[in-house]
């Protein structure tokens, strides 16, 4: 299969201090893989150093069949960026935005605003042609930043987080333009902390924590090996009480979070008969699911 | 606080012909506010120029054998030029890098830093070019001078703005904010502006600011101007070009090191 991103090895510290230590990753053609890791984890460098702009200490990039970053500007011919902050150009109407970035690329002005109406189609924005980007909403000017990372109809569409900051709307908008274009053909890197975001779109994952890729697989895959099948919360005023006489002993594993009890468990069953008839506690029962291996393998910890 | 650049950042520029397109991004932009940006670039030397020659004019005698406001106008079309690539090179060049994240969405494209600092220091040279057009335009309006050997004066702006630009870029390239600008202004322009003939003949200075005001950028650049608008050749003007040409260069080295070490990390 065509490889369209290569990483081996990749190593960065700033200061002294590792913030990529040693990620290898392949990206073949027509997925979408995600990066998935709390702030701080690294994601965001290793997009930079994919794009060449940042030199790694160590370590193999080939993008689009070019080392990089000796040869990272020609390999981002190949290349579509959403990046986390809007970089629209504010001085500009919708139309001229495409327009312009597609010059960067090389592209003659004829030949872009060809591709202009399906772009604006494909983000919804067509009424929107001559608007100000001022004008724009938060979900509007995301969508728009993805028309520009299409408009030299790349290969390979880097993705960073691309619906931290939108309203539910909005995200599954994204999410079903982002569907289509792995439809299409396209592949996709992107890096997220949403769970259901990376469980939709993503035919395969990798959780980062601290600049290390702690797991990689398909959602399924990671539920599967990493975490017991059956989750049960159990929150109320006696559910300490009840996780230190009782949930503790019953579940494989369970751990307690202010007032709420987490058991995850190959067997709910004794969990669920000993709960029976507990009014004061409620309880939540629910298959395993990414966020339950996330937290497991990255910890409750903030990460700021 | 800036960073001191690494011995990598100062590797020789690579350039790919699709610069261009980032210098034309600025044009566009500029295209929509061309009207109010001429005037405003106008407005300034124009009446420091009318102001001080007919009124500090009518109280001196000739200066170095030409009217004062002849010899002034010469001092401002430099002038002009400087302060317009300076600040299009200052403050534009900030907001593209640092607030609207231009830079940055440019990067992602197929062109790298190198292509970006180019066609700003082209870009502010380009248009600090008009500035010193549109006083020209006055002197011949005025009468103030007819020879053709002032049409020389308009590549020569766009040496003297680009000279400009690339010095600007560096204060740019170390600068946290736009507060920052002003001891540029305060510690580099104004001094320089006074002491390099723009006003008054440097030969009203002690001798040893003279020796101050003969290696800065500025004198050179008036050096050339000064003579084409009174209708004469430079006495030495290769020397001037080169002298301005070296200070160009090396503050684009400069200035794209210390950026790399800024954005490129």
């Amino acid at each position: 299969m065509n490889v369209l991103l290569d990483i081996e090895g990749l190593l960065k510290s700033y200061g002294g201090n590792p913030v990529v230590r040693g990620i290898s990753l392949s990206l073949h053609a027509g997925a979408c893989y995600g990066l998935l890791g709390p702030n701080g984890a690294g994601k965001t460098t290793t997009l930079r150093l994919c794009l060449g702009l940042t030199e790694p200490d160590g370590g193999r990039i080939t993008l689009a069949g070019l080392p990089v970053p000796v040869a990272a500007r020609e390999a981002r011919l190949r290349l579509g960026v959403v990046p986390q902050m809007d970089s629209l150009d504010p001085d500009f109407t919708v139309t001229e935005n495409l327009i312009v970035y597609g010059r960067y690329f090389g592209l003659r002005d004829r030949d872009i605003r060809a591709r202009v109406p399906r772009l604006l189609e494909f983000a919804g924005l067509a009424s929107k042609a001559g608007e100000r980007i001022q004008s724009l909403s938060g979900g509007m000017k995301r969508r728009l930043s993805l028309a520009r990372a299409l408009v030299n109809d790349p290969d390979i569409v880097f993705l960073d987080e691309p619906t931290t900051g939108l309203d539910p709307q909005a995200r599954h908008l994204i999410w079903e333009r982002l569907k289509q274009l792995v439809a299409q053909g396209k592949t996709l890197l992107l890096t997220t902390h949403f769970m259901d975001e990376a469980e939709r779109l993503c035919d395969r994952l990798s959780v980062m924590d601290q600049g290390s890729i702690v797991a990689s697989g398909s959602p399924r895959e990671l539920i599967d090996q990493h975490i017991e099948p059956d989750v049960i919360e159990v929150y109320g005023d006696g559910a300490p009480a009840w996780h230190e006489t009782m949930g503790a002993r019953l579940a494989d594993r369970s751990e307690r979070v202010g007032e709420t009890v987490f058991c995850y468990t190959r067997d709910p069953r004794p969990v669920l008969a000993d709960l029976e008839g507990r009014r004061d506690l409620k309880v939540l029962h629910r298959p395993a699911n990414l966020e339950d291996v996330f937290l497991k393998l990255t910890g409750r910890d903030l990460r700021d | 606080m800036a960073l001191l650049p690494r011995a990598k950042d100062w590797r020789p520029p690579r350039i790919s012909p699709r610069f261009v397109h980032v210098w034309r991004r600025n044009f566009l932009v500029w295209r929509k506010l061309a009207i109010a940006s001429l005037l405003g670039n106008l407005a300034d030397p124009m009446m420091y120029m009318l102001g001080l020659g007919l009124g500090l004019g009518a109280l001196l005698p000739e200066v170095n054998g030409t009217r004062y406001i002849v010899f002034l106008a010469a001092g401002t079309v430099a002038y002009s030029t400087m302060n317009s690539a300076t600040f299009e090179a200052l403050y534009s060049a900030f907001s593209r890098m640092q607030i609207q994240k231009t830079w940055e969405a440019i990067m992602n494209a197929p062109l790298d830093l190198d292509d970006v600092v180019l066609a700003e220091a082209l870009w502010a040279a380009s248009k600090s070019t008009l500035s010193g057009t549109a006083i020209l335009v006055i002197i011949w309006a005025l009468g103030l001078s007819h020879s053709p050997l002032t049409l020389w004066i308009i590549p020569l702006a766009f040496l003297i703005g680009l000279t400009f630009a690339c010095m600007a870029l560096v204060m740019n390239a170390v600068s946290p904010s736009y507060d920052f600008f002003l001891y540029y202004f305060t510690l580099i322009v104004t001094p320089m502006t006074l002491l390099c003939g723009v006003f008054f003949p440097i030969e009203q200075l002690p001798s040893a600011l003279q020796s101050v005001s003969r290696a800065l950028p500025l004198y050179h650049a008036i050096a050339l101007v000064r003579p084409l608008v009174a209708g004469r050749v430079p006495a030495t003007p290769v020397l001037h070009v080169v002298i301005l040409f070296v200070y160009a260069a090396a503050s684009f080295h400069i200035a794209l090191a210390l950026t790399r070490r800024r954005l490129l990390n």
